[in-house]
């Protein structure tokens, strides 16, 4: 009981102050930093093939993560549907086997690659080994424990709103299997190393590129 | 009319010899740290060459500048066409985010090295002589040196390098074939650095707008802080004169040494000109024309950015510039400035390939390059050889020249060949009219016809002598009193910042997760 208070409520709780906390701390200390470390300049080829798929497939994987999060009602009726339930699951799993695969490669090209192994950080293996762990381990649960997109809607959502509500009740997701749990946990524990690693790049997507004009000129004594 | 002002330059080519000083002046003040050692903001490359990086100028593959579709030629009005940057539209940038399929590597460059000095003291004792092996800057690890940042360093005439000049392409096979005849051969140096550009595409391809023009001064800069590794401001700039730090995941460039220039100084590239061949000045221009300027049809763009450059000596152009906030001394030193004259009064510089339509505020006086000889009977080199009777074994007619005009017409002005022409007949009249003064040995009708053919008179080729061959400092560089310190200090408390190491960065530029 203590153990799974631990894990699934004050874990959580730990992870998301730390990212909010650290990762304003960082822009407003360390705004140089606040990037990832493009190595497409020291090796471009294999970059290529890991880079997009990996963030292509993870993208749109999270993205139905927290779709169906938020509009649990209509993803509800939406996987009733058998042949719909077994489409998404399908997509979501090859999406998944891509991003998945794209991040071997980038690994792989990291050890391989003399040049790029130069400008590896001990947090980018850190990190890198906690994506592919992460993934390895929501493959697995697509697979060996089916429909994942139906059963989140009684276990994890509502373990997840419980933690928003501030009413924590870890009853919802105790009982799982183990495989899954670390998923759940391991969600957490990226979120927590988010700050501290190249990942804060997620949140400097220069979307303003769409609607700013494109000449910057700044000036000095007025501003125009 | 928007006056605005921009330190600008002029680069005498013929003037240039090749000696890579502006190089390494740069380097040494710039580029020596970690993730810069491949870059040279200021690089001397030989041409016709393929440059460096490695065929730069081959748009089709680094998709670097700005281009009008085919339909919007057809729009008569280039106020109305509409621009796009080669590499992207603003949501192709956003999906290429993570691998930019047109971003050079390290390859297109060179690997930087070092050599294993070291092992020359401490190696054992050996029947062999121990040799300094090249490391590799980046790993550390020995290498082979397959390219340097010079490698085709006065190569011209080679089938590896100057035959793949892209400017090379609508060189007929003939002229082709001449340039790398054994007696022929012809080559010139081609000194750049940034353009600091009036419609600069690496600011438009930056994803995160770390990238700004300075309004006062005109220089262009990239945020450090602000950049974020999206690398399209080195495939967005044509001339590939951003550059990506691999160490530190930043792009640099070229800042004009605006330290220098706010002290007085002139960029270490051009303090440290051997060859003198370069001039920097302010140059008024009307900033509501750099649309239209950009956008003029390809034959041009050289004259539409002419005309986008103002006169200081125009009162009306100075109480424009006054309301702007440009201050007396600046319209003073707008003046005086030698770039204006070879830009606008002569109209003898040029814009390196306007094509790109970003706007360059460098320009280059193209090279007339020595007077063709041929060996001669008695074996030796005579210039007069191939000239016909009476005509003075001179600086050469135009058709003469030795480097084809098409690829001259190709660097200097959009393929326009009239433009250079007219600048080569202004630069002969000077030699013409100067060989009279000096050696006599001119008739005076070749000379009035020289002059006549160049639509120029005895003062301006005199003035034109004057500024390339003997001028002072202080008459190439004309830098403005920018007055930085002012500006800085109606935005910074000066007082908090008392005793400590400047405005710059308060940290080290590290990465530190
Ligand atoms: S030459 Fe300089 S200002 Fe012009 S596009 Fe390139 S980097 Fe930008
Ligand atoms: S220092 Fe001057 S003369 Fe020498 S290569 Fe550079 S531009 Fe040319």
């Amino acid at each position: 009981m203590f153990v799974e208070s631990v894990l699934f409520i004050a874990f959580p709780y730990v992870a998301v102050t730390l990212a909010i906390a650290v990762t304003l701390f960082r822009y407003f200390t360390d705004r140089f930093s606040y990037s990832t470390q493009s190595s497409q300049f020291l090796e471009g080829r294999a970059l290529f093939w890991g880079s997009v798929p990996w963030h292509y497939g993870i993208l749109i994987i999270l993205l139905a993560h927290v779709v169906a999060f938020l509009f649990q009602d209509a993803w509800a009726a939406l996987v009733a549907d058998q042949t719909t339930l077994y489409s998404l699951e399908l997509i979501g799993l090859s999406l998944a086997i891509a991003a998945m695969l794209g991040l071997s490669v980038l690994l792989i090209r990291r050890l391989r690659s003399s040049r790029v192994l130069v400008v590896t950080s001990t947090m980018d293996w850190i990190l890198l080994v906690a994506l592919l762990a992460q993934v390895a381990l929501g493959i697995w649960s697509a697979l060996f424990f089916r429909w994942g997109s139906d059963w989140f809607l009684f276990t994890a959502a509502p373990w997840l709103e419980s933690l928003i509500t501030f009413q924590p009740d870890t009853s919802f997701v105790v009982s799982l299997p183990w495989v899954v749990k670390l998923h759940m946990l391991g969600g957490f524990a990226i979120v927590a190393i988010f700050p501290f690693t190249r990942l804060v790049h997620v949140i400097t997507v220069p979307i303003t590129y769409l609607w700013r004009p494109y000449q910057v000129v700044v000036w000095y004594r007025r501003s125009r | 009319m928007d006056v605005r002002s921009q330190v600008s330059m002029v680069f005498h080519l013929d003037k240039c010899i090749g000696c890579h000083t502006c190089s390494i002046a740069c380097k040494n003040i710039w580029t020596d740290r970690k993730g810069t050692e491949y870059m040279w903001w200021n690089n001397v490359e030989t041409k016709p060459g393929t440059g460096y990086p490695t065929m730069w100028e081959d748009q089709n593959k680094y998709k670097g500048g700005w281009q009008l579709d085919e339909k919007e030629l057809d729009e008569p009005d280039p106020k109305k066409r509409k621009l796009k940057l080669k590499l992207q539209k603003k949501w192709g940038a956003l999906g290429n985010i993570f691998a930019n399929p047109n971003l050079p590597t390290l390859d297109d460059y060179y690997e930087p090295w070092t050599y294993d000095y070291e092992n020359l003291f401490t190696a054992a004792l050996s029947e062999e002589q121990p040799t300094a092996r090249a490391i590799s800057l980046i790993t550390g690890k020995p290498m082979e040196i397959e390219a340097g940042p010079n490698w085709d360093d006065d190569l011209g005439g080679s089938p590896v390098y100057a035959a793949n000049d892209p400017n090379l392409e609508h060189v007929t096979e003939e002229e082709k074939a001449q340039l790398s005849e054994i007696e022929r051969v012809v080559f010139f140096y081609l000194p750049r650095i940034c353009n600091h550009c009036l419609n600069p595409a690496c600011v438009g391809a930056c994803p995160a707008g770390a990238i700004y023009k300075r309004g006062e001064d005109g220089v262009v800069l990239i945020g450090q802080d602000k950049c974020r590794a999206w690398r399209m401001c080195i495939s967005g700039c044509p001339y590939k004169k951003t550059y990506f730090n691999w160490g530190t995941g930043k792009s640099e460039k070229c800042i004009l040494c605006y330290p220098r220039l706010e002290s007085g100084q002139p960029p270490a590239c051009f303090h440290s000109c051997v060859g003198r061949i370069r001039y920097l000045g302010l140059l008024f221009y009307d900033a509501d024309k750099i649309q239209e300027v950009a956008s003029a049809s390809p034959e041009d763009l050289v004259e539409a950015q002419r005309s986008a450059i103002l006169d200081p000596n125009d009162p009306e152009v100075q109480a424009g510039a006054r309301k702007n906030g440009i201050t007396d001394t600046m319209i003073e030193a707008a003046k005086n400035s030698p770039v204006y004259k070879f830009v606008k009064v002569w109209n003898l510089a040029l814009p390196l390939h306007s094509e790109y339509r970003t706007v360059p505020m460098l320009f280059y006086v193209p090279p007339m390059l020595p007077v063709l000889a041929k060996v001669n009977e008695n074996g030796k080199y005579d210039s007069a050889r191939d000239f016909p009777e009476g005509l003075a074994p001179l600086m050469s007619a135009l058709e003469r020249n030795r480097v084809p005009i098409t690829y001259l017409a190709s660097l200097f002005s959009a393929g326009n060949e009239s433009i250079v022409e007219s600048v080569y007949k202004k630069l002969i009249a000077v030699r013409v009219f100067m060989r009279a003064q000096r050696a006599g040995d001119v008739p005076d009708s070749e000379v009035q016809q020289a002059l006549e053919n160049a639509g120029t008179t005895a003062e301006e080729v005199q003035a034109i002598f004057q500024l390339t061959s003997l001028p002072t400092y202080e008459e190439r560089f004309v830098i403005p009193p920018m007055a930085r310190e002012q500006a800085v200090d109606e935005t910074t408390g000066v007082y908090a910042h008392k005793a400590s190491a400047g405005f710059g960065f308060r940290k080290a530029p590290a990465r530190r997760f």
